[in-house]
């Protein structure tokens, strides 16, 4: 929600816009394919892989010792290895765009937490303390380890499973249901989005206001609002007719084998250790 | 002001939770009832639709862009109740599938912008439209400081749930676990950027938006404006439906949650700043204290005169909050609470009588 100054002059934040939309169909693409991949964690069980990395994420947040979080960092690299996910790619979505932010807010902490001071900066006279430097290394590595597992979540498990697989939690059914309706148009919405503002963008000559940009943009914001509330009623028209009366059901018809049952076992005991260790 | 992971405890994470579940629990049943088989549809694509509003960027006056939530402009076309599901469906997709906020921190970001938002904004509307016609320019203007507000105080939420973090989870050398910034610094480090530029987003978006709907299809800005003055038009609702009196369920659970958590503050040690007692002064463990979370200011040796008259005035039933027989902290904790509510409630419940009382005079007067 942090606001930024665009450089790109006329036209920019419709630019940007594009880009922002031309990145989230990226990543679902993306998604898409890997998940279908051959890789280890592929072949399990969604239940498994959400429960399972979920557990990890814990851990992470639980651990009082750095040396435990970055032991979580490593177990996510190296699943993400098994599972033909590349180190490059996980590098460039997550990790840049992550440390940014986490930077941000980390950097002032070195030299706002109160303790024993380990440095000071030569003519500005700040000092870090190493409880500053704990603190930020605590928050950087925590998120980027949390990042790292949500991705190799998402990029080894289908959609529409990690959704079923929320079942386990006892999320009722027709959340699921919405959240898996939500997601598949989602990616119909951005569709149109990108092809309203590429339109957009083509009929565009010469310099616009700023306060001319904000009315294109709320325009274009409010034709798609239009668009979804149509879309909702056809969708429903289309739900009725074939037969929805308000209940919804979903096929639960995922199987334990005996690979997600050692898996089972191999990320409670992972986790327990590190929760352990962590303390 | 999506939280991401590692910045809240799991403690914390694990209460907002708690605290997210009746009131996502009360907005399905209610919504449901209202809605019956449209539910599904209709709020799956109006998610859809915030997801997207997040993504766009809007340029502001003064040359920055930022961009919205969408709290604002959800209230008002579905009502508090279906955006409160809208929106954390939303936040919950964006932290599971796209990254942003934190999956450990989705009941907090939840909890801060979908519920708080959702209930503020629609507090402002209603009192700031009022019985406007819905196209009127007034409900324009309410519908942007809705917006405006809603997203200030879910960042306050956020700014105090940061701010409480240091406080509560430091390592055994005093290094803060998770967010590291007191509630000096993260008050204003929060609520500088959302009462410019994400304010002014949300405000933009909101008011542009309702606007637009206005001219374009008003029909849409009628379940939140049901004694508004204009014709009748299709609600989302459907088919004009005598009102229920509103049910004050989730609001009598969000309250006993609160007051069975209250006992979180034994794990706060130290006094919260600035509320200090006179005899604090000449206690040398509290003076320490009282300089730490002072910027190293030490506190005057002897308490303030005007303090130490000040406080023979009145002395508080359960000082400290647990009446002198009760011998454990946690149980006088949720006893004052228990207390402290109900004295609000009874308050609250004489007002509402004599306005009561008070209202019907004034409508009976012109008619004799």
């Amino acid at each position: 929600m942090t606001g930024h100054h665009h450089r790109r002059g006329r036209g920019g934040f419709i630019e940007h816009t594009i880009d922002g939309l031309h990145a989230a169909m990226d990543r679902a693409l993306y998604a898409d394919r890997s998940a279908s991949g051959r890789g280890a964690l592929q072949q399990l069980d969604p239940r498994v892989k959400v429960a399972g990395l979920g557990a990890l994420i814990l851990a992470s947040a639980m651990a009082a010792r750095l040396w435990v979080v970055a032991v979580v960092l490593l177990a996510a690299m190296i699943l993400a290895a098994f599972s033909y996910l590349s180190i490059w790619m996980i590098a460039t979505r997550v990790w840049f765009a992550t440390a940014t932010f986490s930077a941000a807010f980390a950097v002032p902490a070195l030299f706002l937490t109160p303790g024993n001071i380990i440095y000071t900066i030569p003519g500005l006279l700040w000092t870090i303390t190493s409880q500053g430097l704990t603190s930020a290394g605590f928050l950087l590595l925590r998120s980027e380890t949390a990042a790292t597992l949500a991705l190799v979540l998402v990029f080894t498990t289908p959609w529409m499973h990690i959704l079923k697989a929320l079942r386990l939690f006892r999320v009722p059914v027709v959340f699921v249901v919405i959240l898996g309706m939500t997601c598949r148009y989602i990616l119909l919405l951005l569709e149109n989005a990108h092809e309203m503002f590429e339109s957009r963008k083509s009929r565009t000559v010469g310099p616009t206001s700023s306060g001319e940009q904000r009315r294109i943009a709320i325009a274009s914001t409010g034709a798609l609002l239009s668009r979804t509330f149509q879309l909702s009623n056809e969708v429903y028209l289309a739900m009725q007719s074939r037969g929805f009366r308000g209940e919804v059901y979903i096929l639960d018809d995922f199987r334990m084998r005996t690979l997600d049952w050692l898996a089972a076992i191999g990320f409670t005991g992972l986790t327990a250790g590190l929760v352990w260790m962590g303390r | 002001m999506h939280i991401p992971d590692g910045y809240l405890s799991p403690t914390t994470c694990a209460a907002f939770y708690a605290g997210s579940t009746p009131f996502w629990y009360v907005a399905l049943q209610r919504v449901k009832r209202v809605l019956h088989t449209k539910l599904v549809p209709l709020i799956s694509l109006f998610s859809a639709f915030c997801f997207l509003i997040m993504m766009f960027n809007l340029p502001l006056p003064g040359g920055t862009t930022g961009h919205a939530v969408g709290i604002g402009l959800a209230t008002v076309v579905l009502g508090p109740w279906a955006a409160m599901l809208a929106v954390s469906v939303a936040l919950i997709i964006q932290a599971l599938f796209f990254g942003d906020g934190g999956i450990t921190a989705i009941g907090a970001n939840c909890f801060n912008m979908a519920i708080v938002g959702s209930l503020v904004a629609y507090v402002f509307y209603r009192a700031i439209a009022g019985r406007s016609p819905i196209i009127s320019f007034r409900r324009v203007v309410a519908a942007g400081l809705a917006g405006y507000a809603a997203i200030n105080v879910s960042a306050l939420f956020a700014a105090i749930e940061f701010g409480v973090q240091p406080l509560l989870y430091k390592d055994a050398s005093g290094a803060p676990l998770y967010c590291p910034y007191p509630l000096s610094v993260s008050i204003p480090a929060m609520m500088i950027g959302h009462l410019t530029i994400a304010g002014m987003a949300e405000l933009i978006v909101s008011a542009g938006l309702v606007a637009f709907l206005q001219w374009s299809d008003p029909s849409l800005l009628k379940t939140t404006a049901l004694k508004a003055t204009a014709g009748n038009a299709v609600t989302l609702e459907g088919p004009s439906r005598p009102h229920k009196a509103r049910s004050l369920q989730p609001i009598w659970i969000g309250l006993c949650v609160l007051m069975i958590l209250t006992p979180l503050g034994i794990l706060a040690t130290g006094t919260a700043w600035g509320e200090w007692m006179a005899s604090d002064f000449s206690n040398p463990a509290v003076r320490e204290q009282i300089a730490d979370s002072s910027l190293h200011q030490a506190a005057p040796a002897q308490a303030p005169q005007g303090l130490e008259q000040m406080s023979q005035v009145w002395t508080a039933p359960f000082s400290r909050y647990a009446p002198p027989y009760i011998r454990s902290a946690g149980f006088g904790y949720l006893l004052s609470a228990m207390f402290g509510a109900g004295l609000v409630m009874l308050a609250c419940f004489l007002v509402a009588r004599l306005m009561r009382g008070f209202v019907v005079e004034r409508a009976r007067e012109p008619a004799t």
